[in-house]
């Protein structure tokens, strides 16, 4: 497994190199480094001096893939992609195009991000399960019916409103909780209740559905009906035989996404006033900063390579049949 | 045990319900009642370092950290400068190129030089750098490596000091202007009028690269070793600026934040190694003396001033304008400043949870977003501004004033179809300017909230004229006491005579198309050309939209390519000059980078702008004004646009909220009754429970059929009778 998993790492460094040329180029495409330095001047009584200055002191004034000027091998390093791209596979993020150095800003935001993302996470699975499990064991019946067409409906409403409604009828009229905001510690609980309801809610229809359908395509294999035939009661078919089954497709859409929680999410986050993760990218992608931009791409990537490579280890944990070599 | 998302919530409501404060408080419950005040940002400021900042977003937390020697008084419109720190208010006195004073009015005066007193006994705010050790050695100023393990805020470091504020600071931060690490936005600007400031740079630059080559690990460049001429110490409360020729507008900058004092301590302590990687910079950090200090600088959540226990002795206005009495603006005449003890700021991203919680008193003033307009104001059968009967119930107050801003649409005087100024060109752009109308635009896209522009001269700065002598003859008449746009059929005709019968090209007979250039900020702004299509069609003209990304609408505007545009100016400072420099030709955007985005360049409006920039506010200086307003309003560069007029609320509680856009530390007026909100919080909060109760009998009634089905399932034979093994 170990040689597996080394393998799986070596694989992810051209695919991290890939998605860095690509970051770099899409944004350089939009933004010149001339219009970098403009929008982090500002707009008002700024020369050219100036922004030459500035791109000076952030190593933008170098060409950026190929330096003609330059010989041997600084033809390649004394480049803008380069000096940006190399002390990414170290994670070490360097600063900001703003000069704020984006490690600590990273490690000072993943924390309410996760704040609300674990919650809704581990509450959402279980829930959906739960209720999937439900559906599966009143098949066909009108439990089953409403409880797709439900779905169906929970799936159909926009995240937006979701979290709209929510505030309105649950911190506006019925003054239950805070509409926005975020503390530290045990304070942040009031602030969390709102969103990760929201959160569960909107993830229910989705969820249960495809988890519906995967137990009911276990239910219809034989171990279930050897089961059913020793006279096991139908809660202990479903949820000591059917679950355990269903783990890999489970895991499969679950375990992948367990690193990337800690990115937040942009709408959830700026709706409940959380200093999380989830804006950083956007906020730095209307900034014009690179640094930002491809410091969280390349997180972002390396995390869903890692969510990948751990849904990999975990078939072998519920599935003993599975080997990685 | 399994923790549920049911279960948990109804542990949480359980322990709110044990709570004194509401429920849906979102801040501690300690804090109900204390003398907090209580406001939201909607992005981060970019910067906090004075000599780096430049826009109002920063400026409304710099204003009441950093004090620079003037201010705006408080309460007295047209807006007038008064001192802050500065014992009296400077007064120029001129030099010729050898040196020699010469009068004001001499045609020799090659240098005006400020002398600025500052007041003995003012004192910064606590501050790490300021610390000393019981020898009263710098505690901290010589920090090594492990001396940094701990720290990661400024709040780590447990010893804070003080010390005089002294002229030097200021002399210190001028001096910064040009350092080379930081990036002024002023410092070309200044360069051209501060004696040497253009090549301190360069000095700056090569002592430090000096000081690097000798020792990469010190970072601090000690500015008070290099001098600058124009910027001297003359003694410990006195500094003086030397500028080229005059520059009468000089006095407005030293209310900003480029001129307020900043200490060399602070500065030698945020170089140290090791801080920058903290973040630990004066651009996170601010030091000042003023009435409020940063004391948590958190801003994707929340940022925290509190009183500065070192406050100089600073008090309330006693004069005003007439109508302050009326209001209450004058109750704390003479009283101490400032009133409130700390001022939070929450950052709020989106409008509808920020207008939520000011509706619930969590915010003590707001602003009022287009979709909650209609949910707060409403118009009298004369037109006149009303507060809703929701929110008049809540005791809220609303205050409309007029900003010093303008937002126009203009044409690039470059452009081969709308530029030029012969007279066929001007009367095609007057034309437009009555066509395009600018009363339905501020009713449909602004609630109202602004007042068509007659010039580019805003109400209360000198220049502008109110009534039939202020009008613009050329788009308005004088009708009823109060100016009407002119007929279409008069700006058909005028584009007629333009060369455009019936909008078009009679060369080619095809119909006159004209380009707006623009930077959508999304599907919303569809509204807008549709708009703007319907009033170039009025005139028979056609309207297309070069709809562009930022940074290409940017580089046509520099490059100046664009045909027609949409664009802003906001004050700096409430003078003539900081207006109509906008229109000036040698501040042409396309040819000289600067701020005239039309690239207007009208010789005889530039020579009266040349005479009327360096003059004090007088009769003469009305008239020349009146005769560059004439000149534009004939060649129409712009469209003229309007002037935004800002909606304020707030609460009962809060008092002294007279809006001044002008000036930046007006938190230190402001007075609030805790005790007051804290009852109105408690009143308008209560919980409602009943409908979770229902929800929750609901969801019980409905499960019960399914266990009963599931029982039934599970008792069920596996065979039904009659179905026995044959």
């Amino acid at each position: 497994m170990y040689a597996y998993i080394i393998r799986r790492v070596l694989y992810a460094i051209p695919i991290l190199l890939g998605v860095n040329v690509l970051t770099f180029a899409l944004f350089f495409w939009v933004n010149s480094p001339d219009d970098m330095a403009r929008m982090h001047l500002g707009m008002k009584r700024v020369d050219q001096a100036a922004i030459v200055k500035w791109k000076q002191d952030r190593g933008y004034d170098k060409p950026m893939l190929f330096n003609p000027k330059a010989s041997g091998i600084e033809q390649l390093t004394d480049t803008v992609f380069y000096n940006k791209t190399i002390t990414l596979f170290a994670f070490d993020f360097g600063n900001s195009d703003d000069d704020r150095n984006i490690n600590r800003d990273i490690q000072k935001r993943m924390w309410p991000s996760l704040a609300i993302a674990i919650p809704t996470f581990i509450i959402g699975l279980l829930f959906n399960i739960t209720f999937a499990m439900l559906l599966a064991f009143f098949r066909a019946t009108y439990v089953d019916i409403w409880g797709v067409i439900s779905c169906v409906i929970l799936m159909s409403v926009s995240g937006m409103f979701y979290i709209i409604g929510g505030q309105y009828l649950v911190s506006k009229l019925l003054h239950l909780v805070p509409i926005s905001g975020y503390d530290h510690g045990i304070d942040a609980i009031k602030f969390l209740i709102l969103p990760v309801t929201i959160g569960v809610i909107s993830g229910i229809g989705a969820g249960t559905r495809w988890y519906r359908t995967i137990f009911l395509e276990e239910i219809s294999k034989d171990y279930v009906r050897t089961a059913r035939a020793k006279g096991l009661s139908e809660f202990r078919v479903l949820f000591r035989h059917v679950l355990k089954n269903a783990m890999i497709p489970i895991l499969t859409g679950v375990v992948v996404v367990i690193p990337s929680l800690f990115m937040g999410s942009l709408i959830t986050e700026s709706f409940f006033g959380i200093p999380g993760l989830g804006s950083y990218t956007i906020d730095a992608i209307r900034q014009q900063d690179f640094s930002i931009v491809r410091a969280m791409v390349f997180l972002g990537s390396a995390m869903y390579i890692l969510g990948l490579v751990l849904t990999d280890i975990s078939y072998t944990l519920v599935d003993p049949r599975i080997r990685l070599e | 045990m399994i923790i549920t998302l049911p279960s948990l919530a109804m542990a949480v409501l359980l322990l709110a319900a044990c709570s004194k404060s509401p429920w849906n408080n979102p801040y501690p419950a300690g804090e109900a009642g204390q003398n907090i005040l209580y406001s939201s940002f909607s992005e981060r400021p970019k910067h906090l370092d004075p000599v780096q900042s430049y826009s109002s977003n920063e400026y409304a937390i710099l204003g009441q950290i950093y004090e620079p020697p003037l201010q705006y008084h408080y309460l007295k419109r047209p807006y007038t400068l008064e001192p802050l720190t500065a014992e009296v208010m400077p007064q120029p006195y001129y030099l010729d190129k050898q040196g020699k004073p010469v009068a004001e009015s001499s045609a020799h005066v090659a240098f005006s030089v400020y002398d600025i007193h500052i007041k003995p006994g003012i004192r910064y705010q606590p501050h790490p750098a300021f610390a000393t050790d019981v020898q009263g050695h710098p505690r901290y100023l010589s920090l090594g490596a492990t001396e940094l393990v701990q720290v990661n805020s400024l709040a780590d470091f447990t010893q804070t000091g003080t010390r005089e504020l002294i002229a030097a600071d200021y002399v210190y931060q001028i001096k910064r202007l040009a350092h080379p690490k930081l990036h002024s936005p002023l410092l070309s600007f200044m360069g051209d009028y501060i004696v040497g400031l253009k090549d301190y740079p360069k000095t700056l630059k090569q002592a430090y690269a000096a000081q690097i080559k000798t020792n990469p690990a010190n970072q601090f460049l000690d500015l008070r070793n290099y001098p600058l001429i124009g910027a001297e110490v003359v003694d410990r409360y006195t500094y003086r600026i030397t500028l080229n020729g005059k520059y009468p507008q000089f006095v407005y900058w030293l209310a900003m934040p480029f001129f307020a004092p900043f200490p060399a301590e602070a500065d030698q302590f945020y170089q140290q190694p090791g801080m920058a990687e903290r973040n630990i910079v004066p651009d996170w950090y601010p030091v000042g003396t003023g009435a409020y200090m940063l004391t948590r600088n958190d801003p994707n959540r929340e940022m925290v001033l509190e009183r500065n226990p070192n406050f100089h002795p600073d008090f309330y206005p006693q004069q005003g304008e007439p109508g302050d009495v009326e209001h209450g603006y004058l109750k704390d005449a003479g009283k101490q400043l400032p009133f409130i003890d700390r001022i939070v700021l929450k950052l709020e991203k989106e409008t509808i949870p920020y207008w939520n919680k000011f509706l619930q008193g969590y915010y003590d003033s707001s602003g009022i977003g287009s979709d909650s307009f209609d949910q707060a104001i409403q118009f009298g059968s004369q037109g006149d501004v009303q507060l809703t009967p929701e929110l008049q119930a809540q005791g809220i107050q609303l205050s409309t004033t007029v900003q010093p801003t303008i937002g126009y649409t203009g044409f690039n005087m470059l452009d081969d179809v709308v530029g030029g100024y012969t007279p066929a060109r001007q009367k095609l752009r007057q034309a437009i300017s009555i066509a395009i109308d600018h009363e339905e635009f501020i009713s449909i896209f602004r609630n109202g909230r602004g007042i068509g522009a007659q010039g580019p001269i805003p109400p209360d700065i000198f220049g502008h004229l109110a009534g039939k002598a202020g009008i613009n003859p050329y788009v308005y008449e004088w009708d009823k006491d109060q100016p009407r746009r002119q007929s279409i059929r008069q700006a058909k005709q005028l584009l007629a005579e333009a060369g455009y019968p019936n909008g078009r090209d009679p060369k080619t007979g095809e119909p006159l198309i004209i380009y707006l250039d623009y930077s959508s900020g999304g599907p919303e702004d569809k509204a807008v050309f549709d708009w703007f299509r319907k009033q170039f069609a009025k005139i028979d003209l056609q309207m297309s939209v070069r709809d562009t990304d930022y940074n290409r609408f940017q580089e046509k505007m520099r490059k100046g390519t664009a045909q027609m545009f949409m664009w802003g100016w906001n004050a700096d400072y409430p003078d003539p000059e900081n207006f109509l420099f906008l229109l000036y030709g040698p501040n042409a955007k396309a040819k000289h980078d600067g701020e005239n985005a039309s690239n207007y360049d009208n010789p005889q409006f530039n020579a009266l702008f040349d005479k009327m920039k360096n003059m004090a506010n007088t009769p003469q200086r009305q008239a020349i004004i009146q005769q560059m307003l004439e000149i534009t309003r004939r060649d129409a560069p712009w469209l003229w646009g309007y002037y935004p007029k800002e909606f304020v609320l707030h609460h009962e509680w809060l008092y002294n909220a007279k809006p001044n856009h002008m000036a930046h530390n007006t938190l230190k007026y402001r007075r609030l009754d805790p005790q007051l909100r804290m009852l109105k919080r408690h009143e308008w909060n209560q919980p409602r429970l009943w409908p979770i109760f229902i929800l929750f009998v609901v969801g019980v009634v409905s499960l019960i059929p399914a266990v009963r089905a599931y029982r039934h399932k599970e008792h069920r034979p596996a065979v039904s009778s009659g179905q026995g093994v044959k």
